[in-house]
Protein backbone atom coordinates (compact mmCIF):
# COMPACT_ATOMS: atom_id res chain seq x y z
CA UNK A 1 0.00 0.00 0.00
CA UNK A 2 1.38 3.58 -0.86
CA UNK A 3 1.90 5.51 2.18
CA UNK A 4 -0.67 8.55 2.43
CA UNK A 5 2.13 11.42 2.93
CA UNK A 6 5.27 11.10 1.38
CA UNK A 7 7.64 13.63 1.38
CA UNK A 8 10.61 13.59 -1.39
CA UNK A 9 14.27 15.49 -1.00
CA UNK A 10 12.12 18.34 0.09
CA UNK A 11 14.52 21.39 0.75
CA UNK A 12 13.52 24.82 1.71
CA UNK A 13 15.76 27.56 2.26
CA UNK A 14 14.57 31.32 3.49
CA UNK A 15 16.15 33.67 2.48
CA UNK A 16 19.00 31.76 1.07
CA UNK A 17 19.07 29.93 4.99
CA UNK A 18 18.83 26.32 4.64
CA UNK A 19 15.78 25.16 6.73
CA UNK A 20 15.26 21.80 5.45
CA UNK A 21 17.88 19.88 4.08
CA UNK A 22 16.69 16.83 1.46
CA UNK A 23 14.06 15.22 3.70
CA UNK A 24 12.61 11.96 2.86
CA UNK A 25 9.80 10.30 4.77
CA UNK A 26 7.11 8.69 4.47
CA UNK A 27 3.59 8.48 6.72
CA UNK A 28 1.36 5.06 6.81
CA UNK A 29 -2.50 5.27 6.46
CA UNK A 30 -3.88 4.84 10.26
CA UNK A 31 -0.19 5.84 11.44
CA UNK A 32 0.19 8.46 14.16
CA UNK A 33 3.58 10.10 13.47
CA UNK A 34 5.56 12.64 16.12
CA UNK A 35 7.84 14.99 14.50
CA UNK A 36 9.93 15.54 17.41
CA UNK A 37 13.03 17.72 17.96
CA UNK A 38 14.48 21.31 19.30
CA UNK A 39 12.84 24.95 18.65
CA UNK A 40 13.97 25.99 15.35
CA UNK A 41 14.91 22.59 13.66
CA UNK A 42 12.59 22.95 11.17
CA UNK A 43 9.06 21.11 12.60
CA UNK A 44 6.60 23.50 11.89
CA UNK A 45 8.37 24.47 8.54
CA UNK A 46 7.90 20.31 7.54
CA UNK A 47 4.17 20.73 8.60
CA UNK A 48 3.47 23.74 6.54
CA UNK A 49 5.21 21.99 3.53
CA UNK A 50 2.68 18.89 4.30
CA UNK A 51 -0.66 21.01 4.47
CA UNK A 52 0.38 22.84 1.72
CA UNK A 53 1.08 26.48 2.95
CA UNK A 54 4.33 27.11 1.65
CA UNK A 55 6.40 26.01 -1.36
CA UNK A 56 9.76 24.66 -1.58
CA UNK A 57 12.74 25.57 -3.35
CA UNK A 58 13.04 21.34 -4.63
CA UNK A 59 11.52 18.46 -3.93
CA UNK A 60 7.70 17.06 -3.67
CA UNK A 61 5.42 16.83 -1.10
CA UNK A 62 2.91 13.91 -2.17
CA UNK A 63 -0.27 13.34 -0.45
CA UNK A 64 -2.65 10.93 -1.12
CA UNK A 65 -0.26 10.24 -4.38
CA UNK A 66 -0.34 14.35 -5.36
CA UNK A 67 2.14 16.00 -5.62
CA UNK A 68 1.19 19.57 -3.69
CA UNK A 69 3.94 21.22 -4.28
CA UNK A 70 3.17 21.15 -8.26
CA UNK A 71 -0.26 20.61 -8.43
CA UNK A 72 -2.91 22.70 -9.54
CA UNK A 73 -5.38 25.26 -6.84
CA UNK A 74 -8.41 23.31 -7.36
CA UNK A 75 -6.50 19.75 -6.72
CA UNK A 76 -4.92 21.41 -3.72
CA UNK A 77 -8.43 22.28 -2.35
CA UNK A 78 -9.67 18.80 -2.52
CA UNK A 79 -6.92 17.61 -0.46
CA UNK A 80 -6.88 20.22 2.00
CA UNK A 81 -10.81 18.91 2.58
CA UNK A 82 -9.16 15.54 4.04
CA UNK A 83 -6.56 17.48 6.14
CA UNK A 84 -7.53 19.03 9.60
CA UNK A 85 -5.48 21.15 11.24
CA UNK A 86 -5.19 22.42 14.86
CA UNK A 87 -2.10 25.09 14.51
CA UNK A 88 -0.13 25.74 17.73
CA UNK A 89 -1.80 29.20 18.59
CA UNK A 90 -5.27 27.27 18.09
CA UNK A 91 -6.24 30.14 15.24
CA UNK A 92 -10.13 30.08 15.83
CA UNK A 93 -12.07 32.83 14.61
CA UNK A 94 -12.24 35.96 17.35
CA UNK A 95 -15.37 36.94 15.60
CA UNK A 96 -17.16 33.46 15.91
CA UNK A 97 -18.04 31.48 18.97
CA UNK A 98 -16.84 28.25 18.86
CA UNK A 99 -19.81 26.09 17.64
CA UNK A 100 -19.53 28.98 14.69
CA UNK A 101 -15.71 28.23 14.29
CA UNK A 102 -16.65 24.62 14.32
CA UNK A 103 -19.56 24.76 12.16
CA UNK A 104 -17.57 26.91 9.31
CA UNK A 105 -15.77 23.51 7.27
CA UNK A 106 -19.54 22.03 7.29
CA UNK A 107 -21.19 25.07 6.11
CA UNK A 108 -18.72 25.60 3.50
CA UNK A 109 -17.99 22.87 1.83
CA UNK A 110 -21.23 20.25 2.76
CA UNK A 111 -24.77 20.76 1.35
CA UNK A 112 -25.93 19.67 4.91
CA UNK A 113 -29.03 21.15 6.64
CA UNK A 114 -28.48 23.56 9.66
CA UNK A 115 -30.47 20.89 11.98
CA UNK A 116 -27.59 18.10 11.01
CA UNK A 117 -24.56 20.75 11.00
CA UNK A 118 -25.68 22.03 14.18
CA UNK A 119 -26.22 18.15 15.22
CA UNK A 120 -22.43 17.04 13.72
CA UNK A 121 -20.92 20.41 15.58
CA UNK A 122 -22.59 18.63 18.87
CA UNK A 123 -20.93 15.52 18.06
CA UNK A 124 -17.51 16.84 17.65
CA UNK A 125 -17.50 19.04 20.52
CA UNK A 126 -18.54 16.30 22.65
CA UNK A 127 -15.83 14.21 21.12
CA UNK A 128 -13.32 16.73 22.28
CA UNK A 129 -15.08 17.61 26.28
CA UNK A 130 -16.61 20.86 25.32
CA UNK A 131 -20.38 20.09 24.55
CA UNK A 132 -21.83 22.78 27.13
CA UNK A 133 -19.26 25.16 25.65
CA UNK A 134 -20.00 25.75 22.43
CA UNK A 135 -21.57 29.36 22.71
CA UNK A 136 -18.81 31.26 24.26
CA UNK A 137 -16.59 33.00 22.43
CA UNK A 138 -12.84 31.85 22.10
CA UNK A 139 -11.50 34.74 24.50
CA UNK A 140 -13.28 33.02 26.55
CA UNK A 141 -11.98 29.66 26.67
CA UNK A 142 -8.30 28.86 28.56
CA UNK A 143 -5.38 27.70 27.01
CA UNK A 144 -6.34 24.01 26.75
CA UNK A 145 -9.78 24.38 25.99
CA UNK A 146 -8.88 26.75 23.13
CA UNK A 147 -6.63 23.70 21.64
CA UNK A 148 -9.46 21.08 22.29
CA UNK A 149 -11.81 23.57 20.29
CA UNK A 150 -9.25 23.94 17.94
CA UNK A 151 -9.18 19.86 17.20
CA UNK A 152 -13.08 19.87 16.75
CA UNK A 153 -13.00 21.99 14.14
CA UNK A 154 -10.09 20.09 12.42
CA UNK A 155 -12.12 17.31 12.81
CA UNK A 156 -15.24 18.42 12.04
CA UNK A 157 -15.05 17.00 8.12
CA UNK A 158 -13.60 13.83 9.39
CA UNK A 159 -10.49 14.12 7.78
CA UNK A 160 -8.68 11.29 6.80
CA UNK A 161 -5.62 13.29 7.83
CA UNK A 162 -5.05 15.11 11.02
CA UNK A 163 -2.14 17.42 11.83
CA UNK A 164 -1.45 19.17 15.31
CA UNK A 165 1.45 21.60 15.47
CA UNK A 166 2.36 21.29 18.98
CA UNK A 167 -0.69 20.77 20.89
CA UNK A 168 0.43 20.72 24.52
CA UNK A 169 2.93 23.37 24.06
CA UNK A 170 2.23 26.09 27.11
CA UNK A 171 -0.24 24.03 28.93
CA UNK A 172 0.12 22.76 32.35
CA UNK A 173 1.21 18.50 32.89
CA UNK A 174 -2.61 17.90 33.83
CA UNK A 175 -4.47 19.79 30.23
CA UNK A 176 -1.27 18.15 28.32
CA UNK A 177 -2.14 14.65 29.57
CA UNK A 178 -6.22 15.14 28.79
CA UNK A 179 -5.29 16.55 25.09
CA UNK A 180 -3.04 12.96 24.81
CA UNK A 181 -5.70 11.20 25.74
CA UNK A 182 -7.97 12.47 22.81
CA UNK A 183 -5.22 12.44 20.52
CA UNK A 184 -5.44 8.64 21.50
CA UNK A 185 -8.99 8.43 21.18
CA UNK A 186 -9.33 10.26 18.08
CA UNK A 187 -6.40 7.64 17.07
CA UNK A 188 -8.99 4.62 18.08
CA UNK A 189 -12.24 6.00 17.31
CA UNK A 190 -11.60 7.75 13.97
CA UNK A 191 -8.56 5.42 12.31
CA UNK A 192 -7.30 8.81 11.48
CA UNK A 193 -3.50 8.99 10.05
CA UNK A 194 -2.26 11.78 12.56
CA UNK A 195 1.12 13.95 12.57
CA UNK A 196 2.28 15.59 15.72
CA UNK A 197 4.76 18.36 15.79
CA UNK A 198 6.05 18.52 19.33
CA UNK A 199 8.83 18.77 21.75
CA UNK A 200 7.77 17.06 24.71
CA UNK A 201 9.36 13.80 25.08
CA UNK A 202 6.43 12.10 27.36
CA UNK A 203 3.58 13.42 25.18
CA UNK A 204 5.60 11.64 22.03
CA UNK A 205 6.28 8.45 23.54
CA UNK A 206 2.60 8.28 24.74
CA UNK A 207 0.99 8.82 21.23
CA UNK A 208 3.42 8.28 18.79
CA UNK A 209 3.50 5.06 16.23
CA UNK A 210 7.06 6.23 15.26
CA UNK A 211 8.56 9.00 15.82
CA UNK A 212 10.88 11.50 13.42
CA UNK A 213 13.36 13.33 15.27
CA UNK A 214 14.82 16.67 12.90
CA UNK A 215 18.18 18.26 13.98
CA UNK A 216 19.19 21.37 12.20
CA UNK A 217 16.93 20.78 8.90
CA UNK A 218 17.77 16.98 8.42
CA UNK A 219 16.11 13.84 10.32
CA UNK A 220 18.91 12.58 12.70
CA UNK A 221 16.45 9.41 13.35
CA UNK A 222 13.02 7.89 12.26
CA UNK A 223 11.88 4.62 13.85
CA UNK A 224 9.19 3.30 16.45
CA UNK A 225 9.48 4.77 19.77
CA UNK A 226 11.95 1.72 20.93
CA UNK A 227 13.78 2.05 18.13
CA UNK A 228 14.73 5.81 19.19
CA UNK A 229 15.03 4.91 23.14
CA UNK A 230 17.74 2.54 21.29
CA UNK A 231 19.44 5.06 19.13
CA UNK A 232 23.00 5.67 19.88
CA UNK A 233 23.05 8.58 17.54
CA UNK A 234 24.98 11.55 19.14
CA UNK A 235 22.05 14.05 18.63
CA UNK A 236 19.15 12.01 19.46
CA UNK A 237 20.96 11.08 22.36
CA UNK A 238 21.55 14.61 23.34
CA UNK A 239 17.52 15.37 23.03
CA UNK A 240 17.00 12.19 25.24
CA UNK A 241 18.86 13.21 28.09
CA UNK A 242 18.97 16.59 28.33
CA UNK A 243 22.17 17.63 27.54
CA UNK A 244 22.70 21.28 26.61
CA UNK A 245 24.53 22.55 23.32
CA UNK A 246 28.51 23.26 23.41
CA UNK A 247 27.55 26.48 22.02
CA UNK A 248 25.84 27.53 25.33
CA UNK A 249 29.44 27.40 26.93
CA UNK A 250 30.88 30.75 26.70
CA UNK A 251 33.78 32.21 28.40
CA UNK A 252 31.65 34.05 30.71
CA UNK A 253 29.79 30.39 31.34
CA UNK A 254 32.73 28.81 31.77
CA UNK A 255 34.11 31.48 34.42
CA UNK A 256 30.78 30.93 36.08
CA UNK A 257 31.36 27.27 36.01
CA UNK A 258 34.96 27.63 37.47
CA UNK A 259 34.02 29.72 39.94
CA UNK A 260 30.72 27.23 41.01
CA UNK A 261 33.32 24.36 41.02
CA UNK A 262 35.67 26.35 42.91
CA UNK A 263 33.44 27.55 46.31
CA UNK A 264 31.54 23.69 45.78
CA UNK A 265 35.19 22.55 46.73
CA UNK A 266 35.56 25.10 49.30
CA UNK A 267 32.51 24.47 51.23
CA UNK B 1 26.17 61.06 -5.44
CA UNK B 2 26.00 57.10 -6.07
CA UNK B 3 24.52 56.25 -2.98
CA UNK B 4 21.39 59.06 -3.65
CA UNK B 5 20.69 57.50 -6.50
CA UNK B 6 20.73 54.24 -5.51
CA UNK B 7 18.83 55.14 -2.51
CA UNK B 8 16.30 56.82 -5.01
CA UNK B 9 16.07 53.83 -7.54
CA UNK B 10 15.76 51.52 -4.05
CA UNK B 11 12.80 53.81 -3.02
CA UNK B 12 11.45 54.18 -6.28
CA UNK B 13 11.56 49.89 -6.94
CA UNK B 14 9.85 49.44 -3.38
CA UNK B 15 6.71 51.90 -4.61
CA UNK B 16 6.16 50.44 -8.01
CA UNK B 17 6.19 46.98 -5.75
CA UNK B 18 3.71 48.77 -3.55
CA UNK B 19 1.48 49.48 -6.58
CA UNK B 20 2.01 46.52 -8.83
CA UNK B 21 1.11 44.30 -5.35
CA UNK B 22 -2.10 47.18 -5.01
CA UNK B 23 -2.92 46.25 -8.43
CA UNK B 24 -2.42 42.25 -8.53
CA UNK B 25 -4.63 42.21 -5.14
CA UNK B 26 -7.64 44.65 -6.65
CA UNK B 27 -8.34 42.54 -9.64
CA UNK B 28 -8.17 39.27 -7.59
CA UNK B 29 -10.46 40.81 -5.34
CA UNK B 30 -12.86 42.43 -8.11
CA UNK B 31 -12.58 38.50 -9.00
CA UNK B 32 -13.76 36.64 -5.68
CA UNK B 33 -16.26 39.66 -5.56
CA UNK B 34 -18.98 37.98 -7.50
CA UNK B 35 -18.63 35.93 -4.52
CA UNK B 36 -20.19 38.72 -1.74
CA UNK B 37 -23.07 39.60 -4.40
CA UNK B 38 -26.44 38.97 -3.42
CA UNK B 39 -28.83 36.62 -5.23
CA UNK B 40 -25.96 35.27 -7.05
CA UNK B 41 -23.02 34.90 -4.55
CA UNK B 42 -22.26 32.90 -1.34
CA UNK B 43 -25.34 34.00 1.50
CA UNK B 44 -22.61 34.24 4.27
CA UNK B 45 -20.63 36.58 2.28
CA UNK B 46 -23.36 38.91 1.55
CA UNK B 47 -23.97 39.01 5.36
CA UNK B 48 -20.62 39.65 5.77
CA UNK B 49 -20.94 42.76 3.38
CA UNK B 50 -23.79 43.96 5.12
CA UNK B 51 -22.17 43.73 8.38
CA UNK B 52 -19.32 45.75 7.03
CA UNK B 53 -21.37 48.18 5.17
CA UNK B 54 -22.88 49.25 8.60
CA UNK B 55 -19.30 49.57 9.97
CA UNK B 56 -18.24 51.51 7.24
CA UNK B 57 -20.91 53.93 6.47
CA UNK B 58 -23.98 54.02 9.10
CA UNK B 59 -21.32 53.94 12.16
CA UNK B 60 -19.01 56.81 10.35
CA UNK B 61 -22.72 58.97 9.72
CA UNK B 62 -22.17 61.44 12.85
CA UNK B 63 -18.38 61.73 12.11
CA UNK B 64 -18.63 62.50 8.36
CA UNK B 65 -22.00 64.57 8.70
CA UNK B 66 -20.24 66.43 11.61
CA UNK B 67 -17.26 67.45 9.43
CA UNK B 68 -19.34 68.15 6.69
CA UNK B 69 -21.06 70.89 8.57
CA UNK B 70 -18.00 72.53 10.06
CA UNK B 71 -16.52 72.50 6.61
CA UNK B 72 -19.16 73.90 5.16
CA UNK B 73 -19.33 77.05 7.04
CA UNK B 74 -15.44 77.36 7.26
CA UNK B 75 -16.17 77.89 2.95
CA UNK B 76 -18.79 79.39 3.44
CA UNK B 77 -17.25 82.18 5.98
CA UNK B 78 -14.18 82.12 4.05
CA UNK B 79 -15.52 82.51 0.56
CA UNK B 80 -18.16 85.36 1.75
CA UNK B 81 -15.23 87.49 3.33
CA UNK B 82 -13.42 87.76 -0.45
CA UNK B 83 -16.23 87.78 -2.34
CA UNK B 84 -18.28 90.28 -0.40
CA UNK B 85 -16.10 92.45 -1.09
CA UNK B 86 -17.03 92.51 -5.04
CA UNK B 87 -20.45 93.02 -4.19
CA UNK B 88 -20.26 88.59 -5.45
CA UNK B 89 -21.98 86.92 -1.84
CA UNK B 90 -24.16 85.24 -3.76
CA UNK B 91 -21.77 83.41 -5.53
CA UNK B 92 -20.84 81.84 -1.97
CA UNK B 93 -24.09 79.23 -2.66
CA UNK B 94 -22.49 78.34 -6.00
CA UNK B 95 -18.78 78.30 -4.20
CA UNK B 96 -20.58 75.56 -1.15
CA UNK B 97 -22.30 73.05 -3.66
CA UNK B 98 -19.99 72.95 -6.33
CA UNK B 99 -17.37 72.71 -4.13
CA UNK B 100 -18.66 69.93 -1.79
CA UNK B 101 -20.49 67.67 -5.02
CA UNK B 102 -17.20 68.01 -7.28
CA UNK B 103 -15.07 68.23 -4.37
CA UNK B 104 -15.02 68.39 -0.70
CA UNK B 105 -17.40 65.15 -0.16
CA UNK B 106 -16.18 62.70 -1.79
CA UNK B 107 -12.15 63.96 -0.39
CA UNK B 108 -13.38 64.55 2.90
CA UNK B 109 -15.47 60.98 3.15
CA UNK B 110 -12.22 58.76 2.10
CA UNK B 111 -10.00 60.73 4.46
CA UNK B 112 -12.53 60.22 7.24
CA UNK B 113 -12.95 56.68 6.42
CA UNK B 114 -9.50 55.61 5.57
CA UNK B 115 -9.10 57.05 9.47
CA UNK B 116 -11.75 54.90 10.84
CA UNK B 117 -12.44 51.56 8.81
CA UNK B 118 -8.54 51.60 6.58
CA UNK B 119 -6.69 51.56 9.25
CA UNK B 120 -9.43 48.76 11.06
CA UNK B 121 -9.18 46.63 8.03
CA UNK B 122 -5.24 46.91 8.21
CA UNK B 123 -5.62 45.96 12.40
CA UNK B 124 -8.17 42.96 11.49
CA UNK B 125 -5.99 41.06 8.81
CA UNK B 126 -3.14 41.70 10.64
CA UNK B 127 -3.98 40.26 13.31
CA UNK B 128 -5.59 37.55 11.29
CA UNK B 129 -2.45 36.57 10.12
CA UNK B 130 -0.76 36.64 13.10
CA UNK B 131 -2.63 34.56 14.75
CA UNK B 132 -2.24 32.18 12.18
CA UNK B 133 -6.19 32.69 11.12
CA UNK B 134 -5.78 33.28 7.87
CA UNK B 135 -3.39 30.01 7.18
CA UNK B 136 -6.55 28.26 8.96
CA UNK B 137 -8.83 29.52 6.20
CA UNK B 138 -6.49 28.51 4.13
CA UNK B 139 -6.06 24.45 5.05
CA UNK B 140 -9.65 24.53 5.27
CA UNK B 141 -9.64 24.71 1.45
CA UNK B 142 -11.04 28.78 1.95
CA UNK B 143 -9.26 31.70 0.19
CA UNK B 144 -9.12 34.56 2.33
CA UNK B 145 -9.49 36.46 -0.74
CA UNK B 146 -12.85 35.67 -1.33
CA UNK B 147 -14.21 35.38 2.22
CA UNK B 148 -12.47 38.22 4.39
CA UNK B 149 -11.39 40.53 1.74
CA UNK B 150 -13.91 40.51 -1.03
CA UNK B 151 -16.88 41.82 1.32
CA UNK B 152 -14.73 44.56 2.50
CA UNK B 153 -14.08 45.74 -0.53
CA UNK B 154 -17.57 45.25 -2.09
CA UNK B 155 -19.05 47.31 1.28
CA UNK B 156 -16.26 49.86 0.80
CA UNK B 157 -17.54 50.44 -3.15
CA UNK B 158 -21.45 50.99 -1.96
CA UNK B 159 -21.03 52.28 1.73
CA UNK B 160 -18.35 55.14 0.98
CA UNK B 161 -20.47 57.04 -1.98
CA UNK B 162 -23.55 56.54 0.10
CA UNK B 163 -21.29 58.99 2.43
CA UNK B 164 -20.25 61.11 0.34
CA UNK B 165 -23.96 62.20 -0.65
CA UNK B 166 -24.64 62.26 2.99
CA UNK B 167 -21.57 64.48 3.53
CA UNK B 168 -22.79 66.53 0.52
CA UNK B 169 -25.74 67.45 1.63
CA UNK B 170 -24.72 68.15 5.25
CA UNK B 171 -22.29 70.92 3.61
CA UNK B 172 -24.62 72.51 1.41
CA UNK B 173 -27.25 72.34 4.42
CA UNK B 174 -24.36 74.71 6.72
CA UNK B 175 -23.94 76.44 3.75
CA UNK B 176 -27.52 77.20 3.50
CA UNK B 177 -27.62 77.88 7.18
CA UNK B 178 -24.95 80.51 7.02
CA UNK B 179 -26.64 82.35 4.11
CA UNK B 180 -29.64 82.43 6.02
CA UNK B 181 -27.96 84.18 9.41
CA UNK B 182 -25.61 86.30 6.94
CA UNK B 183 -27.96 87.89 4.57
CA UNK B 184 -31.55 86.23 5.73
CA UNK B 185 -31.79 84.33 2.08
CA UNK B 186 -34.57 81.69 1.87
CA UNK B 187 -34.28 78.25 2.32
CA UNK B 188 -36.38 78.11 -0.96
CA UNK B 189 -34.29 80.81 -2.87
CA UNK B 190 -31.08 78.77 -1.65
CA UNK B 191 -32.32 75.35 -2.70
CA UNK B 192 -33.15 76.85 -6.25
CA UNK B 193 -29.55 78.85 -6.56
CA UNK B 194 -27.86 75.25 -5.15
CA UNK B 195 -29.68 73.53 -8.19
CA UNK B 196 -28.55 75.85 -10.65
CA UNK B 197 -25.18 75.95 -9.68
CA UNK B 198 -24.35 72.15 -10.12
CA UNK B 199 -24.91 69.74 -13.07
CA UNK B 200 -25.63 66.59 -13.52
CA UNK B 201 -21.72 66.21 -14.51
CA UNK B 202 -20.85 67.43 -11.05
CA UNK B 203 -22.98 65.03 -9.43
CA UNK B 204 -21.42 61.76 -11.45
CA UNK B 205 -17.93 63.13 -11.22
CA UNK B 206 -18.03 63.05 -7.41
CA UNK B 207 -19.54 59.81 -7.51
CA UNK B 208 -16.82 58.40 -9.84
CA UNK B 209 -14.33 59.90 -7.78
CA UNK B 210 -16.07 58.35 -4.15
CA UNK B 211 -15.74 54.93 -5.65
CA UNK B 212 -12.39 55.12 -6.62
CA UNK B 213 -11.59 56.78 -3.34
CA UNK B 214 -13.59 53.76 -1.45
CA UNK B 215 -11.68 51.28 -3.61
CA UNK B 216 -7.81 52.95 -2.82
CA UNK B 217 -8.66 52.88 0.94
CA UNK B 218 -10.07 49.47 0.55
CA UNK B 219 -7.24 48.26 -1.21
CA UNK B 220 -4.72 49.69 0.96
CA UNK B 221 -6.32 48.82 4.00
CA UNK B 222 -6.19 45.25 3.05
CA UNK B 223 -2.54 44.77 1.38
CA UNK B 224 -0.97 46.42 4.62
CA UNK B 225 -3.39 43.83 6.59
CA UNK B 226 -1.76 41.52 4.36
CA UNK B 227 1.91 42.32 4.52
CA UNK B 228 2.06 42.20 7.87
CA UNK B 229 4.22 39.70 9.27
CA UNK B 230 5.94 39.50 12.94
CA UNK B 231 4.28 40.33 16.16
CA UNK B 232 1.71 42.78 17.44
CA UNK B 233 3.99 45.78 16.52
CA UNK B 234 3.52 45.12 13.06
CA UNK B 235 0.16 45.56 13.29
CA UNK B 236 0.19 48.62 15.03
CA UNK B 237 2.86 50.04 12.31
CA UNK B 238 0.50 48.85 9.68
CA UNK B 239 -2.55 50.73 11.10
CA UNK B 240 -0.50 53.94 10.59
CA UNK B 241 1.04 53.09 7.10
CA UNK B 242 -2.81 52.87 5.99
CA UNK B 243 -3.68 56.65 6.74
CA UNK B 244 -0.80 57.66 5.45
CA UNK B 245 -0.65 55.38 1.73
CA UNK B 246 -4.85 55.68 0.92
CA UNK B 247 -4.65 59.55 2.22
CA UNK B 248 -1.72 60.43 -0.40
CA UNK B 249 -2.92 57.92 -3.19
CA UNK B 250 -6.26 59.24 -2.58
CA UNK B 251 -5.13 62.67 -3.34
CA UNK B 252 -2.93 61.50 -6.20
CA UNK B 253 -6.09 59.99 -7.52
CA UNK B 254 -7.85 63.48 -7.08
CA UNK B 255 -5.78 65.49 -8.87
CA UNK B 256 -5.69 63.29 -11.58
CA UNK B 257 -9.44 62.92 -12.01
CA UNK B 258 -9.91 66.85 -11.13
CA UNK B 259 -7.36 67.34 -14.13
CA UNK B 260 -9.26 64.96 -16.63
CA UNK B 261 -12.63 66.55 -15.80
CA UNK B 262 -11.03 69.75 -16.06
CA UNK B 263 -9.74 68.53 -19.70
CA UNK B 264 -12.76 67.42 -20.81
CA UNK B 265 -15.12 70.30 -19.40
CA UNK B 266 -17.28 72.29 -21.88
CA UNK B 267 -15.20 75.67 -22.65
Amino acid sequence: MTPIISVRDLVVEYDGRRVLNGLNLDIEHGETMVLLGGSGCGKSTLLRQIIGLEKPKSGSVFVKEVDITRCSKPELKKIRKSIGVAFQSAALFNSLNIEENVALPLREHTRLAPSIIELVVWMKLAAVGLADRGKLLPSELSGGMKKRAAVARAIALAPEILVLDEPSAGLDPIVAAELDELILLLKHTFHMTIIVVTHELPSAFLIADRIAMLYEGSFSSVGTKDQLKASQNPRVRQFLDRVPEDIARTPVTEHFAKYLNASEAHQ
Amino acid sequence: MANILESVGERTIEQLDYVGSLNIQWWATVRAMTQALPFVGNRDRWKTTVKQMLEIGVDAIPMVSLMAVCTGFIFAMQGATELRRFGALRYVVDLVAVGFTRELGPLMTAVAVSGRSGSAFAAEIGTMKVTEELDSLRVMALEPLEFVLAPKYLAALIAVPCLSVISNLCGILAGGLFMFFSIHLMPGLYLRYVFNAIELRDLIMGMIKSIVFGSILAQVGCLEGMRVHGGPDSVGRSTTSVVVKSTFLVIIADALFTALFYLTAKR
